[in-house]
């Protein structure tokens, strides 16, 4: 069985990411990227599956610019098989990156596309869902269990109410949450090993798709700053606040 | 300025100011830019999300000694078996023993990190690198075939017993002896002191090296043999070693520093009778190299810890960051540990080309910058550690920052692997005097073709010929220069790795320009300090002269 992983390049989690002066987004010029955090529990997971011997192959993909290609790389030092970069530079909204990978499931054959539920930079939470529906697809997003059975998948989902479980017959979508498993740091003999593993590069145009924004942007600002509280001096005074000033009882 | 990480630095200085994707592809086993970012990048986070975040809780917790067992922080048994698992404990071991062979220069970017994230825990993997050298090189194919996969894997850790009571500086006075069995093998009586991390029970075993005398062996350091014993015999019966007891230390408390009693140890020679100094001395480079790393890696940590502080700190209405004050302070640790990073990565791509390219020009240039970068970098450590503590205020001297810690581990280094005072005199007179300064005198050449340092490369070119002058006339009185001299070397060379590290990425060049200009003058005061000196000594000593 084979495993499709996307994996994508963003701001690592440790940056404190700044709006750039000019308001036109978030600065990333000389700021650590690293995979997604979701991306790396997907990475990982599906290479437990193939320890386990229930996976056979494991192709870790990425959309982004050239330089993306050290996330695969990393996916590769983790346990993929071998990459594919789709390069393309400036913003790719889910669906399109959703319409790249229905090009290269249609190439690949996967079995399941293993990947983040979001991804931490914009937060989007689309991309499954959106590829689940062009793919017609069954999809068990939010992971945090990830069961392969009776030749379906079942996924346990976190949802708000609790845990809900779903069985998938495959090919499936699966998109993980942050419980699913804890991902394991390379090794320095597989970081070696996965320099001679290959990574194929292709653009959005030789599958076909037009990666162009459909939106625009029209602005991006920080937060507004917090204001500094009251002290009150009695709990009548917080009744009174909540009330007349807060209205919130 | 423009704020880098240390991984970012290593990266650069590794790519572009010491060129090891040159150095590696005239080797023949390129190594590219995008692997050695690869690679350091995964080694920073192993060391910063696995080492980094338990080195107070173990620095409290401590190594401690009772009823005949050593305990380490609890917690370390974990970071053993991380550490094992991660494989970084064969970045530069032979392939042919389960090593990636990659060159020195790797393992140093990986000792800086790593010694950042906890040097207490490192410096029982830096010694078992040491051993893993050692026995490559001096080993039999059978040894190596027992021995180097457990080493390399970092299973078996490996430890170094030279020190004793009365032999320390003078390693040619040790009395530890050893009998042989008659069966090849030796028996080893004798005790050994300041062994680091010379008993646990993290792993299911531990090879010691140790120095000891044959029967008839000549006295002082011609008569002594390198052995090496198992703590856990292959039978799985445990050797006649044990550990006597540990030191209260001023730093390092979760590093045990082992007194280790020998009663009778079954041991095996490696290498030749009476060639055990020897043995030593050719791992020396590396393991002096290392430390001067660590010096660096503690200033990198200090570092750290007082950016974070002073950007969150706010007095008079702004973070302490922007006081001019602690601005100057703040640059000054930043300089200084950058210098000494790219200076212990040029030391370190001297050893690569010495050994991947069998250049001679190299082994010369490696041989005068060892002194220097462990000296230097090592004083400069317990320097960026205390201004560190500076940074913070009065949450500087208090344990929960992590400040003060900083300057506990850092001042070790100056004092072992060759005190910084030997390592002086090793320099002035086994380094610089033994050619008549040819090849200081070479190197200086280099810097003084570097944009901004003609003036300081000319001072100290004057320096040396006044140096070798003293010593050709009063070695003692040269000797008590020695220091002023190799700080006046470390000054200038560290602004020659940041002049270059600027051309290379010019974002790095606001940084350059401050060292040059309140930090080299630093190199001028020693200079001056030894002309002072010698024409006092000069009037002291002209009559007794005429």
């Amino acid at each position: 069985m084979k495993i499709l992983v996307p994996v994508k390049r963003v701001v690592d989690y440790n940056v404190k990411v700044r709006v750039k002066s000019d308001g036109t987004g978030v600065e990333t010029a000389n700021v650590k990227m690293s995979m997604n955090p979701f991306d790396e529990i997907a990475v990982e997971e599906a290479v437990r599956l193939k320890e386990k011997g229930a996976a056979t192959e494991i192709v870790a993909v990425s959309v982004g610019p050239a330089a993306a290609a050290e996330q695969i790389r990393t996916a590769l030092a983790m346990g993929a098989d071998r990459g594919i970069l789709v390069e393309h530079d400036g913003t790719v909204e889910p669906l399109a990156v959703a319409k790249i990978l229905k090009a290269l499931v249609a190439k690949e054959s996967p079995q399941i596309v293993l990947m983040g539920k979001q991804a931490i930079d914009d937060d989007m939470n689309a991309t499954g869902q959106m590829l689940a529906a062009l793919m017609g697809w069954g999809q068990g997003t939010f992971a945090s269990k990830v069961e392969l059975a009776d030749g379906g998948v079942k996924v346990t989902r976190e949802v708000d109410g609790g845990l809900e479980t779903v069985a998938l017959n495959l090919p499936a979508i699966v998109t993980v949450d942050l419980r699913l498993n804890e991902p394991r740091y390379a090794s320095l003999p597989n970081i070696m090993k996965a320099r001679k593993k290959p990574i194929e590069t292709v653009k959005p145009g030789d599958l076909g798709v037009d990666a162009t924004p459909r939106l625009t942007v029209l602005k991006v600002e920080e937060p507004p700053k917090r204001q500094a509280g009251v002290k009150v001096g009695s709990v009548q005074e917080l009744v009174q606040k909540l009330r007349n000033e807060a209205k919130v009882i | 300025m423009t704020r880098s990480t240390a991984a970012d630095d290593l990266i650069l200085g590794l790519t572009r100011v010491v060129d090891l994707p040159g150095l590696t592809a005239a080797a023949g086993a390129p190594l590219g830019a995008d692997d050695i970012a690869a690679v350091i990048g995964e080694a920073d986070r192993f060391c910063t999300e696995v080492l980094a975040p338990g080195w107070q809780s173990a620095d409290r917790e401590a190594a401690h000694y009772a009823n005949g067992r050593v305990t380490v922080p609890a917690q370390y048994h974990a970071t053993m078996k991380a550490w094992i698992e991660s494989g970084w404990q064969g970045v530069a071991a032979p392939e042919a023993h389960g090593g990636q062979g990659l060159p020195h220069a790797i393992w140093t970017a990986v000792n800086e990190l790593a010694s950042a994230a906890d040097m207490a825990f490192f410096l029982g993997p830096i010694l078992t690198a040491g051993a893993i050298d050692c026995l490559d090189r001096f080993g039999t194919e059978d040894q190596k075939a027992r021995w180097l996969p457990k080493l390399v894997t970092g299973e078996w850790p490996g430890t170094m017993n030279l020190t004793e009571p009365q032999a320390g500086s003078d390693l040619g006075a040790i009395r530890t002896r050893a009998e042989p069995l008659g069966n090849g093998r030796y028996a080893i009586h004798g005790q050994k002191i300041y062994i680091t991390w010379g008993e646990h029970e993290t792993t299911d075993n531990i090879l010691h090296l140790i120095l000891a005398r044959l029967p008839d062996a000549p006295a002082g350091s011609r008569g002594i043999s390198l052995f090496a014993a198992q703590r856990i015999l292959d039978d799985g019966t445990p050797n006649a070693l044990r550990c006597g007891g540990i030191e209260k230390k001023m730093g390092i408390h979760a590093s045990p520093t082992c007194v280790m009693l020998f009663e009778g140890a079954e041991a095996e020679m490696v290498g030749e009778p009476g060639r055990g100094l020897n043995a030593m001395f050719a791992m020396m480079n590396a393991a002096r190299l290392a430390v001067g790393v660590q010096g660096v890696g503690q200033g990198a940590r200090a570092l750290q810890l007082a950016e974070a502080y002073a950007e969150q700190r706010v007095q008079g209405g702004r973070p302490i960051a922007q006081h001019p004050d602690v601005a100057r302070m703040l640059n000054e640790m930043r300089a200084i540990t950058l210098a000494g990073r790219l200076l212990a990565l040029e030391a370190a791509a001297a050893l690569d080309r010495h050994h991947l390219l069998h250049d001679e020009a190299a082994a010369t240039r490696l041989a005068l910058l060892i002194p220097i970068v462990k000296s230097w970098c090592s004083d400069r450590g317990v320097d960026v550690a205390s201004l560190g503590i500076q940074v913070h205020g009065g949450m500087g001297f208090v344990e929960d920052t992590g400040a003060a810690q900083v300057l506990r581990d850092a001042r070790i280094a100056p004092i072992y692997e060759g005190t910084n005072g030997i390592q002086a005199i090793d320099l002035l007179v086994r380094k610089v005097a033994k050619d008549d300064g040819a090849a200081m005198r070479a190197l200086l050449a280099e810097v003084a073709a570097t944009p901004g340092l003609a003036a300081a490369a000319s001072r100290l070119q004057d320096a040396t010929a006044t140096m070798l002058a003293l010593q050709a006339r009063d070695a003692d009185a040269a000797q008590s220069l020695a220091v002023p001299y190799l700080e006046a070397c470390g000054w200038t060379l560290g602004g020659w790795m940041l002049v270059r590290a600027a051309a290379a990425a010019p974002d790095r060049a606001p940084l350059a320009a401050f060292y040059l200009a309140r930090l080299l003058p630093r190199a001028t005061a020693r200079c001056l300090e030894i002309e002072a000196a010698h024409a006092g000594m000069a009037s002291v000593t002209a009559p007794a002269a005429a």
